[in-house]
């Protein structure tokens, strides 16, 4: 009877770990030509997960394992939404890596390992657990950049991402090691109550504040911790920068609020004063360094931070609609940047991959459907109403106008201004100029149909945003804040 | 009511309806399905908004055909949307525009034809929602859905710097759009929880450095969309490198929803800023009404010269604002819908001379009545308009602004007045050099008479154009009661 009420909260990911073991030994089995069965048995196992999440939720706080493990509402929806990305992911790279020879059992398993680790993080409420799931999905990351042998390209971005990767998980790691010698806990409840009682030592806590928030300034890709996102996301091939930029995010948003908001909320403070720092850094950087790239991977890297500094700026407002509306950023900017990434795989071809700016010159004219779609994502980014990217920024910059943090408003909005230049600047190139091949675009039914769901997805979620808006500040409320 | 379902939902969503309708017709095999799809749409929305007028209650001055749904409970928006007299005008005057436009485009446009018709049709239900929002959010929604078509169709069917046009008019309309959302924030923090225009107005307390903010803000945000002087220079490319339609409705529509927002938002929201700011105000005005009458007179470009002809006008709508007397605000109102015909029309006419000719060079005419007699009269009569002709409707709006302005300093009205000057001589030459004359060269003299379709936009749009000049008092009867109820708003400090 423990042990079941043990398990139950972790039942998903037990499942997923049993299904990667399973998935690994039928991938031997199968020939280069069936592979098609390991794919399908990866989404079958990502529907399984999201049944036995939705199946094994109950209403409140629930621990397991001596409080290393906690299933709230907040984890049940970020999980159901990783799951989501990851089967998007999925069905846009397929035909994309088929072309390259990627469309391996390797590839599926490491991203069912990412997906673990993901989970992971997002149930943690240890820092032994937390640094357990980030290293999971970590490890599995690196291999996945480096997965393609041949090229050079990713070859050193694996390594960058690798040993920059390690640097960070070892401040992170240094910053825990000091919170526990201030605290005398691993568990964040205890941190913060601790905390809150009053410890001997301040300055070692201060301490370790920054490391850790050093460390979580490089899983979200802040300045000034920013330096790997360009060239991973531009060495990496497409489809794995596409599993970088997207689920990790809503991780790394569980991990920042379950550390941050959870375990040194009494030291709210001395972390916004630096999130503010960081998060207007971001959006200064990463906007203006977008506009001078002309490689499509790399501007969405840049502009990966300036959102991740917009998404901080939720942080900084706090309560239940600052955490919530800083989900709220997370769970959009993952199904923007899917369908960006989406974009771009399925325009590539065998041997070639249309991540320059010049790759989109022309599309309405040579696919009306695609070219609205990504118009629509682009517009999305920029945070142009109708769409839901609009409702992303607009419940940020309420919450930190009501906390009153006008200008820092305003600051945020003169930077969206400048990033909106570089996402219409690709609006144009679809629409206002010339094709440069009239190379035919072949996009398989299913992905045909996910760029639709997507970049309509966008414009519908942008009439009706009000659903996912209480959902995440619910979640939220029930999750971080019960405590 | 029609059919059971609200007017102004149905003017908002019709058009857009019909405008994603057109797009399904595809690619240009389709075209003549889509131009007539697109017509029987414009036309329809412009039959649905009729109740609007004929239902209107000129007693009141509280909103009208009221829709209210809430929309976003967390933030306690609504869906909610009601016209005054201020806005109903506007509403028919977009609604009216549109079918116009589609005729304008019927042959001229031949690549992408669906997507152009489908780009006015949606921009017309967005700007009727843009007349019609009375909650912040909504209104800022269609506020910035609108630089959408809009930028789509200058950078598509535009002229040779079509996308730099098209790039300046977005970021500029965005600058001023984002920090109006600032604004928008902090009044829903000092309201306490509402989103509501109305509630906003209401506000008894908004400190003055506040206020002076917020004015700011919205200047940004509204300045650049009338265009006023410093924040003009998008309108001379945007318009330039727009198709013909497309300048119709900048001209027409989009100058006259910066200076809506005026109205809805800076003035009734932050009345001690706008007392305090209006020397400001006034100055800009002025500035434009004389400078930029006078960079008109020196263009070689029609649609340039037409350009900033408007920013000239719509001086004179700024100026009427800030007299804050009812001749000042009625005049200012006036002269917005009768720009609106005047300069629509202009653009129609020199996009007639542009489809024979391929050029919009003053240089390039001369001697046209030689061989458009009925062209040359449609056009003498838009361009006596233009200059303030009495008996014609632009003489109603800037004459009442002279006065609202005289009552409150005479030089104002003096300053204001000159315009009648410098307004006839930048028309009156332009018509003189294109019209008059021997002609110039073997494209004029291949050029042949407007059509039967040219002539239905020209005689519909002389009609209002007369009319409103000879008989305003319907137009007058719908603003006065909203107007004094705006001045009477006015007055009241809300420090």
């Amino acid at each position: 009877m423990n042990l079941m009420a043990n398990l139950m909260p972790a039942a998903a990911e037990i499942f997923l770990l049993g299904m990667l073991c399973v998935i690994l030994i039928v991938d031997l089995l199968l020939s280069e030509r069936n592979k098609i069965y390991t794919y399908l048995l990866v989404q079958a196992t990502l529907l399984g997960c999201s049944l036995i999440t939705v199946g094994t939720h109950v209403d409140g706080v629930v621990y397991a394992f001596h409080n290393m493990y906690v299933d709230d509402l907040m984890s049940d929806v970020l999980k159901l939404l990783t799951y989501l990305a990851v089967a998007m992911m999925m069905v846009y790279s397929r035909q994309y890596l088929l072309l390259r020879g990627l469309f391996t059992g390797e590839f599926m398993v490491l991203a069912l390992f990412a997906l673990l680790g993901m989970n992971v993080m997002i149930s943690a409420n240890n820092f032994v657990t937390l640094y357990l799931g980030l290293e999971l999905l970590s490890l599995a990351l690196y291999a996945m950049v480096a997965l393609q042998r041949d090229s050079a390209v990713a070859t050193e971005a694996a390594m960058k991402y690798f040993i920059l990767g390690a640097l960070a998980s070892g401040l992170l790691l240094y910053g825990m090691s000091m919170l526990y010698g201030a605290t005398g806990s691993l568990d964040l409840n205890a941190i913060s109550d601790a905390i809150k009682h009053g410890v001997p030592n301040k300055s070692l806590l201060v301490f370790g504040l920054v490391f850790i928030v050093s460390g979580l300034a490089f899983k979200l890709g802040v300045v000034p911790f920013h330096m790997w996102i360009p060239d991973v996301y531009h060495g990496a091939p497409t489809a794995m920068t596409m599993l970088i930029g997207s689920a990790p995010k809503l991780a790394a948003f569980a991990f920042t609020a379950r550390i941050l908001v959870e375990g040194l909320q009494p030291l709210v403070h001395d972390w916004s004063g630096m999130l503010i720092i960081m998060a207007v850094a971001s959006m200064a950087v990463g906007n203006l360094s977008a506009i001078a790239q002309t490689n499509l991977k790399r501007m969405f890297a840049y502009s990966t931070i300036s959102h991740m500094g917009f998404l901080l700026l939720g942080f900084i407002g706090g309560g239940i609609e600052g955490y919530g509306s800083a989900m709220f950023y997370a769970v959009v900017y993952v199904l923007m940047t899917l369908g960006a990434f989406g974009m771009i795989m399925l325009l590539s071809r065998a041997g070639f991959e249309a991540d320059t700016l010049n790759d989109f010159k022309g599309l309405n004219q040579r696919s009306p459907w695609l070219a609205f779609m990504m118009l629509l994502l682009m517009f999305s980014m920029a945070g142009v109403p109708p769409t839901v990217g609009f409702y992303a920024k607009f419940s940020v910059l309420n919450t930190i106008v009501q906390t009153g943090h006008t200008w820092l408003a305003v600051t945020a909005v003169m930077f969206s201004l400048i990033g909106a230049f570089y996402y219409l600047r690709i609006v144009k190139l679809m629409y206002f100029d010339a094709p440069q091949s009239h190379e035919p675009i072949h996009v398989g039914m299913d992905s045909a149909f996910l760029i639709s769901f997507n970049g309509l997805g966008v414009l519908i979620l942008g009439m009706m945003p009000g659903m996912l808006m209480s959902i995440c500040a619910v979640s939220v409320q029930q999750s971080l804040l019960l405590h | 009511m029609i059919f059971g379902l609200p007017v102004i939902s149905v003017a908002i969503w019709l058009p857009i309806i019909f405008g994603v309708l057109v797009l399904a017709t595809g690619n240009d095999k389709n075209a003549p399905l889509a131009r007539i799809l697109a017509l029987v749409g414009s036309v329809l929305g412009f039959l649905v908004t009729l109740p609007l007028y004929t239902g209107f209650d000129v007693g009141t001055s509280a909103m009208q055909f009221e829709e209210m749904h809430s929309w976003i409970n967390r933030f306690n928006i609504h869906y909610h949307l009601g016209v005054d007299g201020i806005s109903m005008l506007f509403i028919l005057l977009n609604s009216f525009f549109t079918p116009l436009v589609v005729l304008a485009g019927w042959k001229v446009i031949e690549k992408r034809v669906a997507q152009y018709m489908a780009a006015f049709l949606i921009m017309s239900g967005i700007i009727n929602g843009v007349f019609a929002a009375l909650d912040s959010i909504l209104f800022y929604v269609f506020w910035e859905a609108m630089l959408i078509p809009m930028f789509i169709i200058i950078g598509v069917w535009g002229g040779p710097n079509r996308v730099y046009a098209a790039m300046k008019f977005f970021l500029y309309t965005l600058l001023g759009s984002l920090l109006m959302l600032v604004s928008l924030i902090y009044l829903y923090r000092l309201s306490g929880g509402s989103f509501s225009i109305l509630d906003f107005q209401q506000l008894r307390h908004i400190p003055m450095q506040a206020q002076i903010l917020m004015f700011v803000a919205f200047f940004f945000a509204f300045a650049v969309k009338v265009p006023m002087f410093p924040v003009h220079t998008w309108l001379p490319d945007a318009h330039v490198e727009a198709p013909t339609g497309g300048s119709v409705v900048l001209a027409a529509i989009m100058l006259k929803v910066g200076a809506y927002g005026f109205l809805r938002f800076s003035l009734p929201i932050t009345p001690d800023a706008s007392h305090k700011l209006a020397g400001v105000m006034i100055a800009l005005s002025l500035i434009a009404i004389i400078y930029i009458g006078l960079v008109a007179l020196m263009q070689s470009d029609m649609k340039k010269l037409v350009a900033y002809s408007s920013i000239s006008h719509m001086g004179f709508v700024t100026l009427g604002f800030f007299m804050f007397n009812s001749y000042g605000m009625e005049g200012a109102l006036m002269q917005m819908l009768s720009h609106g015909f005047v300069a629509g029309a202009l653009f129609l006419c020199i996009g007639v001379l542009y489809d024979r000719v391929h050029s919009r060079e003053i240089s390039a005419y001369g001697g046209v009545a030689n061989k458009m007699p009925v062209f040359a009269a449609f056009f003498m009569l838009f361009a006596m308009a233009n200059s303030g002709l009495p008996g014609t409707s632009a003489f109603v709006g800037e004459f009442m602004v002279i006065m609202g302005a005289i009552k409150v300093n005479f030089w104002y009205g003096f300053a204001a007045a000159s315009t009648m000057i410098f307004g006839a001589a930048y028309t009156l030459w332009m018509y003189k050099r294109v019209i008059f004359g021997a002609v110039a060269n073997h494209h004029v003299a291949e050029l042949t008479d407007i059509n039967g379709r040219e002539k239905l936009i020209f005689i519909i749009l002389t009609i209002f154009v007369l009319g409103m000049g000879v008989y305003p008092l319907p137009f007058g009867e719908i603003l006065h009661v909203s107007v004094n109820d705006l001045l009477l708003h006015m007055t009241q400090s809300k420090l």
